[in-house]
């Protein structure tokens, strides 16, 4: 396999400043095809930066950010489009337009992309996504302001999936559902990641959530990505932000639940 | 260019069998979809064991495929398998949009709702004036809950940074008048009675509608936006757990600002209009400025001072009350807030110039023309 197909995202070097600010300096990062990676770092350290960044939202000061082998810093505005058709991406708020039903919003990156398309298809594609995103039948004639928070976060994401892009960024997924609507949105993340064949990038603050679905999580601190691995090699390190953060009362909190879960899995048999 | 998706049809021993070759993806089926949907003899197979790699999209076609014509699908890869019952157990029928049916019933139940919504902010408004005439009350009563600070605050929004605007604006409309109002005049060779036309006017009428509209615009709204947003975003709500009252809190301070201001803005407005009617005088008419200005005092009864006066404070009420009762109303969502704003300077506008207008017949009632 060629190494773009390895590392759909490859970061080297990145920098980011606000004026005298520096959020990022001298910042690497790798995401491995296939893997649910997970980003976690304090409140200011960056994390929807990065993705402002690699999404092409926020033009870096310096260095190399490559998509699919392509590079994005200095990308023609044409190659980039090639680019833009394989991803999708679900902002924190759903960032659905508002001036159009579910349905309308999931047929937007279809029309823009694909015209030949048929209005009969677009339908057809609109109405299966939105169920595939776990959204009941009906929440395909719904206004955006019509649906609850959790709702529109799955609308966001069948919005995200419209093109069937391979790589799929999440930002703060769970913020703001109660724990057994961010614990189904993990499931669906996983379900359709094992599914479709996604990468997908995430943000999220929630620990439930990175035991539960990631297979990787990358550490943004004293702005560098300082640790990338699974959970146990980040336990290994000696570093304080990352060890307050996965030995607090609420990260032992979610490795007892995780814990938990697997012990009932195994006792079920794995029908839990 | 992009590789598309095609398909050939194979018969053998009475069988029909679909071959789709090429890619099955969203990209690639644009022109496979139609050609698919034109199939209508009897297929007993589709075979996709040539069509790589495959999306969801290309899944549900050739699902949708094989359940319209009742054909296996043979020569699924793994990964279309899983694509396969992906999309199966995602099949539905529901409507894109909300049914838009304008029919003539719906025209007159829409007119219903909205007389009844207008009714019921009817009702509303005057609870509002209400509950802003308790406020005040227990305000006099204990008056040293008064908020002086954002009395002050709101008059220095509401009138000193209004100035600029306002002065503009009157000095323009003054020119306006005595420039239109000497050509008409000068067929009379009546020319020296534009001193009067822009003295009266302006005192009485203009100065103060349009600085009451002026003041809609520009401080109303603002009651309204920001009202709201504190509304969104619960600040309203912290006040009252707190046990501050966000009628002395917010609505008074605005409205009793609005009410003060007025006058003075008003007055100011008129004097401005004035003095560019003054210049045009000079500049078109040979009337010089300062004489312009002394037969203004001559010409103009005092009591074209007090009718614009009387009104100006009302207008300041309307319009405070506008803003302040549309911001306190909104709930839900942002977009809310801009519904509210619009609303406040219209209801404003609308009823300060109705109210005009009754004045306008109360004063000439009253000898006072």
């Amino acid at each position: 396999m060629s190494e773009e197909n390895d590392f759909p995202i490859r970061i080297r070097g990145l920098t980011n400043a606000f004026g005298d600010f520096v959020v990022h300096e001298d910042l690497d990062l790798d995401v491995r095809r296939g893997e649910i990676l997970g980003v976690v770092g304090g409140s200011g350290t960056g994390k929807s930066v990065l993705m402002r960044s690699i999404i092409g939202l926020q033009h870096p000061q310096a260095g190399d950010i490559e998509v699919f082998g392509q590079n994005m810093t200095d990308a023609e505005p044409d190659e980039e489009l090639g680019v833009r058709n394989r991803w999708g991406v679900l902002f924190q708020g759903g960032a659905l337009f508002s001036t159009l039903t579910v349905a309308e919003n999931v047929e937007v990156p279809l029309k823009q992309y694909y015209p030949e398309l048929s209005q009969q298809l677009l339908d057809e594609i609109a109405r299966y996504k939105v169920v595939l995103t776990g959204l009941p039948e009906d929440a395909t004639s719904k206004y955006p302001s019509e649906l609850s928070g959790g709702m529109r976060k799955r609308a966001g994401l069948a919005r995200a999936l419209a093109l069937d892009p391979e790589l799929l960024f999440l930002d703060e997924p769970t913020a703001g559902l109660d724990p057994i609507g961010g614990a189904k949105f993990d499931e669906l993340t996983r379900e359709l990641t094992d599914t479709l064949g996604l990468t997908v990038f995430l943000i999220t603050h929630d620990l439930d959530t990175l035991y539960a679905i990631c297979d990787r999580v990358a550490v943004l601190a004293d702005k560098k990505v300082i640790a990338v691995g699974t959970i146990p090699e980040l336990l290994e390190i000696d570093h304080p932000w990352i060890q307050e953060y996965f030995n607090g009362p609420r990260a032992r909190a979610a490795t007892a639940t995780h814990e938990r879960g697997k012990a009932l899995d195994k006792n079920t048999g794995g029908e839990a | 260019m992009r590789e598309w998706a095609e398909f050939t049809i194979e018969e053998s021993g009475g069988r029909a069998t679909v071959v789709v070759t090429g890619p099955l993806l969203v990209s690639s089926i644009g022109k496979l979809d139609p050609e698919l949907r034109a199939i209508d003899e009897s297929v007993q197979a589709i075979d996709i064991s040539n069509a790589t790699p495959i999306d969801t999209v290309g899944a549900w076609i050739v699902f949708r495929f094989a359940k319209r014509t009742g054909a296996d699908i043979i020569g699924a890869s793994e990964q279309a398998e899983v694509l396969l019952d992906a999309v199966e157990g995602c099949e539905s029928d529901a409507e894109i949009a909300p049914p838009p049916a304008r029919s003539f019933g719906q025209i007159s139940e829409l007119v219903g709702i909205k007389v009844i919504e207008f009714l019921k902010g009817v009702v509303a408004s005057i609870g509002f004036l209400g509950s802003v005439l308790v406020a005040f009350a227990s305000l006099l009563i204990h008056p040293r809950r008064f908020r002086l600070k954002a009395l002050v605050r709101q008059m220095e929004l509401v009138g000193v940074t209004s100035l600029p605007i306002i002065g503009l604006m009157s000095f323009l409309i003054g020119i306006v008048i005595a420039q239109q109002g000497a050509v008409q005049l000068q067929q009379f060779g009546a020319e020296t009675l534009t001193v009067n036309l822009v003295g009266r006017i302006t005192l009485r009428e203009l100065g103060v509608l349009m600085t009451a509209i002026m003041v809609a615009g520009r401080s109303g709204s603002a009651f309204a936006a920001q009202l709201g947003t504190m509304k969104l975003t619960e600040e309203i709500d912290a006040m009252r757990t707190i046990g501050v009252s966000p009628m002395e809190a917010l609505v008074i301070p605005r409205i009793m600002a609005a009410i003060l201001m007025m006058p003075l803005l008003g007055f100011f407005s008129s004097c401005v209009a004035i003095i560019g009617g003054a210049v045009i005088g000079d500049v078109m008419l040979g009337i010089p400025f300062w004489t312009f200005l002394a037969r203004i005092q001559e010409v103009v009864p005092i009591h074209d001072f007090w009718v614009g006066m009387v009104k100006a404070p009302v207008f300041g009420l309307i319009v405070a009350m506008a803003g302040c009762y549309q911001g306190m109303q909104v709930k839900g969502n942002a977009e809310e807030v801009g519904l509210r704003t619009t609303a406040a300077v219209v209801q404003a506008i609308f009823m300060v110039i109705v109210l005009d207008a009754f004045f306008a017949v109360f004063f000439e009632r009253i000898g006072w023309i």
